[in-house]
C-alpha cells in the first residue's frame, strides 16, 4: 500500500523551477532513499511534503489524504515529521527540552515522558548530557538530539534530510542504526542524502532527482550496482 | 599592455577566458522618450519652472511657503540617502538638522559669523554627530538603529532645551540670512529695472542649493559606486560583505552623509524662520520627514521630492483637516507599507509611455546526461499513460487515479 | 556623607527601583515581541498609554455610578484593561504586521511607526491634546524605612509588577506554551516542525505583551494622577532601553534591565539634574551597545530567520 504519493509535482521558487513533473512514492514501512547532487531539488521534495513550501501542480497525498493545502502543524499533526538539514536544534535549551518540545502535540503527558526515556535508552549520550544547552553537543550528538526529538512525535513517516552531513564515519553508522530501528518500530522513512553510500545501505529503494524530477529509480541493489550511480555518487 | 600580458599568460596556460555572453547586449536607448534623457529633461524644465516663480508671483506667503518647502525636499533628499539608499531606518534625522540650525544660529548670532563661513563648522558637527551616533551602533542589527536615532533626536532637543547658549526653551532668534563677501540677500537687488527682495533672492538661492545641488547631487550618488554599495548592502548585507564590500564603513558613510546634508539644510532652515527653537525639532517632524520620503517612494528621486511636497505643502491646502493630518498620515504610512511598499513613485519605475530595455528570458541549463535520462524517463511515463488510458492500469507503483493535475490523489 | 549614605542612598534606590518596575513590565513586551519576530514594536509604548486611557474611561464610568472607587475597584479594572489592552496587540499585530511577515525588516519597523502614531494621534482626536486627570490616585501614608520615605501606594504597586512578573515567568519557562515561545525565538522554520502553530504562539505572546503594558500604564495613571496621549513615546525607548541593558529577548533580561534602568536614572539625575534624565539615560543605552550589545544576561534571539 502506498503511504506517500507525489504526483507531477512541479515547484517554482519565484521563477526558478525546483521542481519539475517530480513523481515519486513510499510504501508503508519502507526506507526510500533520495539521491543527487546539490540544487538538484532533493531538500525542496522534503520541505513541500512538510508543508514549508507549496507545490505549484501536481499532488502530495499521505495515506489518501491531501497535503498540499494543510499548513505545515496539520501535517505534523498527521504524523508526518521533518527533520531538517543542518540539525536545527534549540541551542539555548536543554537537552531534555529540546525532547519536550519535539511532544507539543503529543496529548498525553506520560507518552510523552515515555517515549523520551525510549530515547534516552536509544541514545545513552543524549541522557548523560540531558541538562546541557543543546548548542554545547557536538554535531553527532545534535543529530541524535535532533533523531530523539521526533522521535518523542511518534512519527508515522519521518523525513531526514542529510543526517550524515558533517559527521564522522563511525558516528554516520549509529545514526544510520537508529533509522533502520526506528524502521522496525513501523515507521516509514524518507531519506535524502549526499552520502549515497550509506544511504544505500539500509534503503529498500532509492530515487536519483536530477534538475527537479526523477533521473532513475529501483531497488537499493539495483542503484548501488548501476554504473552511473557507482561514477555520480559512490566514487569509483 | 592588456594584450601582451594576454598573449604571455595564455602562452604559460595560465589565463581562463570569460565565457560569451549568452546573449547580445541590446542597443542603448535613445531620444527624448528614453527614460533617463525624459527624467533630466523634465527635472530641468521643473527646475527652470521653480526659478520663474517670483516673475510670476509677488506674493511673499508663496515665496515662503515655496522656500519651506524646497528646504523640506532637501531634508528629504539627505534622509532617503539614510533609508532609501543604505535602508536605514533613522527615527531622529530631524536631529542633524536640528545640529545645522543651531551651530549656524549660534554663530552667526554671537560669534559674527556670517552663514557662508558657519557652513564648514555644520559640516564638521554633523560628521561628528553622525560617527558618535552611528558608528557604535551601525555595527549592530540595523533594527537598533532606529531606536538609537530616536534617542538621538531627544538627546539634540533637550539639550538644545537646558543648555542656555542655544537660548534654553525660546532658542535664538534674529538669524540672518545669507551675504557673500559683504554683500548681504538682506541689501536686495537691482537687475534689469526689476527689484528683487531679500526674501525673494534667498528663494533662489534654496532652489538653487536644495533643488539644484542637494537633490542632483543626491541622485548622482546613488548611481555611482557609493550608491551601488548601499543598494547592495540594503538588499543583502552577508552577500554584499562576501563580494568585498565594507558593510559597516557603507553604512557608517550613508549616514554621515545623510547627516551633512541636513545639517546644511538645517543652516538654510534657520535662515529662513530667522528664530529657532526646541519644539521645531521633535520627533513629530522626523516622523514627517520619514512619511515623505516613505509615501513618496523609498530611494526614488522623483517619489521623494514628491513626498516631501506633499508633507510640507498639504496642511497648506487641506486646512479643514489640520486636525486630523497626523492621524490620516499614520494609517497613511501603515496602509502604504502593507499594499504598495515602494511608495507612490517607486524607485526605477518607468513612466508607462517612455521606452523600455527589451531582454530576453534566459533558459535554465542542466547536467548532460540528466537530461537524457529525464527525457527517457518522461517518454517512458508517457507510453505508459498512452497504454494504460484505455485501461485502469495506473502509472507506475503509484496508486489509482490519474495522477495528472491538482486533484489527483485517490478519493 | 553618612546621611547621604543612610539617608538619600535608600532612597535613590528604593525610587529607582519603583520607576524600574514600569519599565520592566514594558520591556518584557518589548523585548517577548522582538524575540519571536525580531520587529522592534515601536507601538509598543503607545499601548501603555493605552492601557492607562482605558482605565481612565473605566474608572470614570465606574466612579460615575458609584460615586466613587477604591483599591478593589482599581484591581478589577486593571485586569479588565489588560484583556483588553491583549486584545489590541493582538489586533494591531493581525491587521499590521503579520501581513509583512515576509517584508524586509524595513517595511515592518516603518509600519510600526504608523501605528504608533495612528494611536497617539487617534487618542489625541478623542480626548484632546491636553493631559486628562486620573479619576482614582492611589493614596497612603509612608513610612520611613532606613532613612527614606516608603508610601504605601508604592509597594503595593511593586507587588502587584513583581506577581505579574512571576506569573509570566511561569508560563514561559515551565509550560509546553511558553516553550514554543522561545523555541520560535530561537529557530522559527524548526519551530513549525515541531507542529507548533507559530501564528497562534505570536498572537499569544503579542497579548501578553500588550497586557502587560497595560498593566503598567494603569497603575502610572493611578499612581502619577495624569495622563496624556504621548506618554507611551517616551515609555517605549525607555523599554527598549531596559531590554538591550538586560539582554534582548531575555525574559530575565527584560526584568533585571527594567530595574537596572531604574537605579541608573535615579543615580544620574541625583548627580545631573532632573532635566538631563532623559538623556543621560539615552547616553546609557548608547553605551551599552557599545560596550556589551547583548546585555548583562545575554540575548536569546535566533541568529538566522
Amino acid at each position: 500500500m502506498s503511504a506517500l504519493v507525489l504526483a507531477d509535482v512541479d515547484l517554482y521558487y519565484h521563477r526558478v523551477q525546483a521542481l519539475d513533473r517530480l513523481s515519486i512514492d513510499v510504501q508503508e514501512n519502507e526506507i526510500v532513499a533520495l539521491l543527487g547532487n546539490n540544487g538538484a531539488g532533493k531538500t525542496s521534495t522534503l520541505s513541500m511534503i512538510s508543508g514549508l513550501v507549496r507545490p505549484n501542480a501536481g499532488s502530495v497525498t499521505w495515506r489518501g489524504q491531501d497535503l498540499a493545502k494543510l499548513q505545515p502543524w496539520d501535517i505534523v499533526a498527521a504524523g508526518l515529521l521533518h527533520i531538517p538539514e543542518g540539525r536545527r536544534i534549540f541551542s539555548t535549551m536543554t537537552v531534555h527540552e529540546n525532547l519536550l518540545i519535539g511532544g507539543y502535540l503529543v496529548k498525553d503527558q506520560k507518552l510523552i515522558r515515555q517515549r523520551a526515556d525510549e530515547a534516552y535508552a536509544l541514545m545513552p549520550r543524549l541522557a548523560e548530557r540531558r541538562s546541557q544547552q543543546g548548542g554545547t553537543l557536538s554535531g553527532g550528538e545534535q543529530q541524535m538530539l535532533a533523531l530523539g526529538r521526533a522521535l518523542v512525535g511518534g512519527p508515522k513517516l519521518l523525513l531526514l534530510d542529510e543526517p550524515s552531513m558533517g559527521l564522522a564515519p563511525l558516528v554516520v553508522k549509529q545514526v544510520m542504526q537508529i533509522i533502520e530501528h526506528v524502521r522496525r518500530n513501523g515507521t516509514t522513512v524518507l531519506l535524502v542524502e549526499q552520502n549515497a553510500r550509506a544511504a544505500l545501505r539500509i534503503a529498500d529503494r532509492a530515487y536519483v532527482i536530477e534538475g527537479g524530477s526523477v533521473a532513475m529509480s529501483g531497488t537499493a541493489d539495483e542503484l548501488a550496482a548501476d554504473p552511473r550511480v557507482i561514477e555520480a555518487y559512490l566514487g569509483a | 599592455m592588456a594584450t601582451t600580458r594576454s598573449t604571455d599568460a595564455a602562452a604559460r596556460g595560465a589565463y581562463i577566458e570569460a565565457p560569451a555572453p549568452l546573449h547580445a547586449r541590446p542597443a542603448p536607448l535613445s531620444g527624448l522618450l528614453a527614460p533617463q534623457r525624459f527624467m533630466n529633461t523634465t527635472g530641468l524644465l521643473l527646475f527652470i519652472l521653480a526659478l520663474s516663480v517670483p516673475f510670476i508671483t509677488a506674493s511673499p506667503y508663496v515665496i515662503s511657503i515655496l522656500t519651506s518647502a524646497f528646504i523640506y525636499v532637501m531634508i528629504a533628499m539627505g534622509l532617503n540617502v539614510v533609508v532609501g539608499y543604505a535602508g536605514l531606518l533613522d527615527l531622529g534625522y530631524i536631529a542633524f538638522v536640528a545640529v545645522g540650525a543651531y551651530t549656524s544660529g549660534i554663530l552667526t548670532t554671537q560669534f559674527g559669523f556670517s552663514m557662508f563661513e558657519t557652513i564648514p563648522i555644520v559640516i564638521l558637527a554633523c560628521v561628528l554627530a553622525g560617527v558618535v551616533i552611528g558608528g557604535p551602533t551601525l555595527r549592530l542589527r540595523s533594527d537598533y538603529l532606529a531606536i538609537v536615532t530616536l534617542g538621538f533626536g531627544e538627546i539634540i532637543r533637550i539639550t538644545a532645551t537646558n543648555l542656555s547658549i542655544t537660548g534654553g526653551a525660546s532658542g535664538i532668534h534674529g538669524i540672518p540670512t545669507w551675504s557673500f563677501f559683504g554683500w548681504s540677500f538682506a541689501d536686495g537687488l537691482e537687475l534689469f529695472g526689476i527689484t528683487f527682495t531679500s526674501k525673494v533672492l534667498f528663494y533662489f538661492f534654496v532652489v538653487i542649493v536644495a533643488l539644484g545641488l542637494a537633490t542632483v547631487g543626491a541622485a548622482r550618488l546613488s548611481r555611482g559606486k557609493l550608491g551601488r554599495a548601499w543598494k547592495s548592502i540594503r538588499d543583502d548585507e552577508d552577500a554584499s560583505e562576501a563580494m568585498g564590500i565594507n558593510g559597516y564603513t557603507t553604512k557608517l558613510s550613508a549616514y554621515i552623509i545623510g547627516a551633512v546634508w541636513g545639517g546644511v539644510a538645517g543652516s538654510l532652515l534657520a535662515s529662513h524662520l530667522s528664530a529657532i527653537s526646541p519644539p521645531s525639532f521633535e520627533f513629530l517632524y522626523s516622523a514627517l520627514i520619514l512619511m515623505a520620503v516613505v509615501l513618496g517612494g523609498m530611494g526614488s528621486t522623483p517619489g521623494v521630492i514628491i513626498g516631501a511636497l506633499f508633507v510640507s505643502l498639504a496642511p497648506e491646502f487641506l486646512r479643514e483637516f489640520s486636525e486630523w493630518r497626523y492621524l490620516i498620515f499614520g494609517v497613511l504610512l501603515v496602509v502604504v507599507m502593507i499594499f504598495r511598499p515602494a511608495g507612490l513613485w517607486p524607485a526605477n519605475a518607468v513612466l508607462p509611455f517612455l521606452k523600455k530595455r527589451r531582454i530576453e528570458p534566459l533558459t535554465t541549463t542542466n547536467i548532460p546526461w540528466a537530461a537524457e535520462a529525464k527525457q527517457a524517463a518522461e517518454a517512458k511515463q508517457a507510453a505508459d499513460a498512452a497504454q494504460g488510458r484505455d485501461g485502469d492500469a495506473a502509472r507506475g507503483p503509484a496508486e489509482n487515479g490519474s495522477g495528472a493535475g491538482r486533484d489527483g490523489g485517490a478519493r | 556623607m553618612i546621611e547621604f549614605i543612610t539617608g538619600d542612598l535608600f532612597q535613590l534606590i528604593w525610587n529607582g527601583l519603583f520607576v524600574g518596575s514600569f519599565y520592566a513590565l514594558v520591556a518584557l513586551g518589548y523585548s517577548m515581541v522582538y524575540g519571536i519576530i525580531k520587529l522592534l514594536n515601536f507601538a509598543h509604548g503607545d499601548i501603555y498609554m493605552l492601557g492607562s486611557f482605558i482605565a481612565f474611561v473605566l474608572l470614570g464610568s465606574v466612579i460615575g455610578f458609584l460615586g466613587t472607587a477604591s483599591l478593589p475597584i482599581l484591581l478589577l479594572v486593571l485586569l479588565i484593561t489588560m484583556i483588553l489592552t491583549g486584545g489590541i496587540g493582538v489586533l494591531i499585530e493581525r491587521v499590521a504586521y503579520r501581513p509583512l511577515r515576509n517584508s524586509p525588516r524595513l517595511a515592518v519597523l516603518i509600519t510600526a511607526v504608523g501605528v504608533s502614531f495612528t494611536l497617539e494621534y487617534g487618542v489625541r482626536q478623542i480626548f484632546g491634546p491636553a493631559p486628562e486627570v486620573f479619576p482614582f490616585r492611589l493614596s497612603g501614608e509612608s513610612v520611613e524605612v532606613l532613612g527614606g520615605r516608603v508610601s504605601v501606594p508604592q509597594i503595593v504597586l511593586m507587588v502587584i509588577a513583581a506577581l505579574l512578573m512571576w506569573v509570566l515567568q511561569l508560563y514561559v519557562m515551565r509550560s509546553k506554551e511558553g516553550r514554543a515561545m522561545r523555541a520560535i525565538a530561537l529557530d522559527p522554520r524548526a519551530t513549525l516542525l515541531m507542529g507548533v502553530n507559530v501564528n497562534r504562539v505570536i498572537s499569544r505572546t503579542f497579548f501578553i505583551g500588550s497586557a502587560l503594558a497595560g498593566a503598567a500604564g494603569v497603575m502610572a495613571g493611578a499612581y502619577y494622577g495624569s495622563i496624556d496621549f504621548l506618554m507611551g513615546f517616551t515609555i517605549g525607548l525607555k523599554a527598549f532601553t531596559a531590554a538591550v541593558i538586560g539582554g534582548i529577548g531575555n525574559l530575565y533580561g527584560a526584568m533585571l534591565g527594567g530595574l537596572v534602568l531604574g537605579l541608573l536614572e535615579s543615580f544620574g539625575t541625583f548627580v545631573l539634574g532632573g532635566e538631563w534624565r532623559d538623556v543621560f539615560t539615552f547616553a546609557c543605552l548608547i553605551l551599552f551597545l557599545s560596550i556589551r550589545p547583548t546585555g548583562i544576561l545575554g540575548a536569546r534571539i535566533a541568529e538566522r530567520m
